[in-house]
């Protein structure tokens, strides 16, 4: 399975509240943040919590976002960040 | 025996029933089933003694994965890390492909990804898992009550600086504090920075101050330990 995003790719975690089982946690939701690496294909979690095999699978993602750009009132450093893994289908370019 | 007779300076040698009055305080340590079972408790239940009713698994093959579970303990991440300090080859393959380093050690991490977090005189890394208790458990064994703590898991990502403290950590703002959200099918283990005053140590002293917290990052390795 081909990688749509490559390291140093600035992504948006789209903003979207379905139910269900849902691996991308609120926070992170609707934010901007850059691709750290690509951890390739696997089953979704997302499918396989009900039973289904998860497939096709989908491609995992480490992204990187800096903590000032997830919480407004961030006190420590602009270096700070936090690392969130994410699948494809959470993704769209920014 | 008069019934204003107060405690127990009564003759022990004789059989006696417990059925004299008694006025000091029963306090008894509650068992851990005092608790009415919750919903989920009560799912584990119903879901075990089908498998096991209709021939899936046996107690046996629970018990025994239990206890494969129950072995698992920091000690076995401990020696990954005083290797990768002392290996430079051993800690490159560590960090490109944690599973497949691992393996030498007889780590098997089922489908989890292992993905290992170097911290430098730049970076300290921390690990959390804000959604439930994703853990690297097959080289620290069950993460500790906090780790699972709504406290801890919502906290450490927004102010994770705070949190460190409280741990007794102070992180300097010329490093980077970096969270690593453990969500979906990437474990990580912090391989934290090797302390001056190790030098010539053998993995062996070395294992002995890589701790479970320093592996979670929320401390770091104290060259003291070692004569502990």
């Amino acid at each position: 399975m081909t990688a749509v995003f490559h390291p140093g790719d600035r992504v948006r975690v789209i903003r979207t509240h379905p139910p269900g089982h849902r691996r991308t946690p609120y926070y992170i939701r609707g934010k901007v943040g850059e691709i750290e690496r690509v951890c390739g294909a696997h089953p979704n979690p997302e499918e396989l919590a009900y039973g289904f095999d998860g497939l096709p699978a989908k491609v995992l993602y480490r992204v990187r976002f800096r903590q000032k750009e997830v919480w407004e009132s961030y006190a420590g450093p602009d270096s700070d960040t936090v690392d969130v893994d994410i699948y494809e289908h959470w993704l769209r370019p920014a | 025996m008069a019934a204003d007779e107060r405690g127990h300076d009564h003759d022990h040698d004789h059989d006696h029933d417990h059925e004299h009055p008694h006025d000091h305080d029963r306090t008894f340590q509650p068992d851990i089933e005092d608790a009415p079972p919750g919903r989920y408790e009560l799912m584990t239940y119903a879901i075990r003694e089908l498998l096991v009713e209709k021939g899936h698994l046996t107690g046996e093959e629970i018990r025994k994965a239990q206890e494969k579970i129950d072995s698992w303990e920091p000690s076995q991440g401990a020696r990954i890390v005083a290797r990768a300090w002392t290996d430079p080859e051993f800690k490159k393959r560590l960090l490109e492909d944690g599973n497949d380093a691992m393996a030498e050690y007889g780590i098997e991490p089922g489908g989890a990804k292992m993905t290992v977090v170097e911290n430098t005189d730049k970076v300290q890394n921390v690990i959390v898992c804000t959604l439930c208790s994703c853990y690297p458990r097959a080289v620290l064994g069950l993460p500790p009550d906090w780790y699972r703590s709504k406290n801890y898991r919502s906290r450490v990502v927004i102010e994770p600086r705070e949190v460190l403290k409280e741990f007794g950590t102070e992180v300097p703002d010329d490093m980077a504090v970096r969270v690593h959200d453990s969500l979906a099918d990437l474990r990580y283990l912090v391989l934290p920075r090797r302390p001056e005053g190790t030098e010539g140590w053998s993995e062996e002293q070395l294992a002995r101050i890589v701790t479970r917290d320093t592996m979670v990052g929320v401390a770091n390795p104290d060259v003291d330990r070692a004569g502990s």
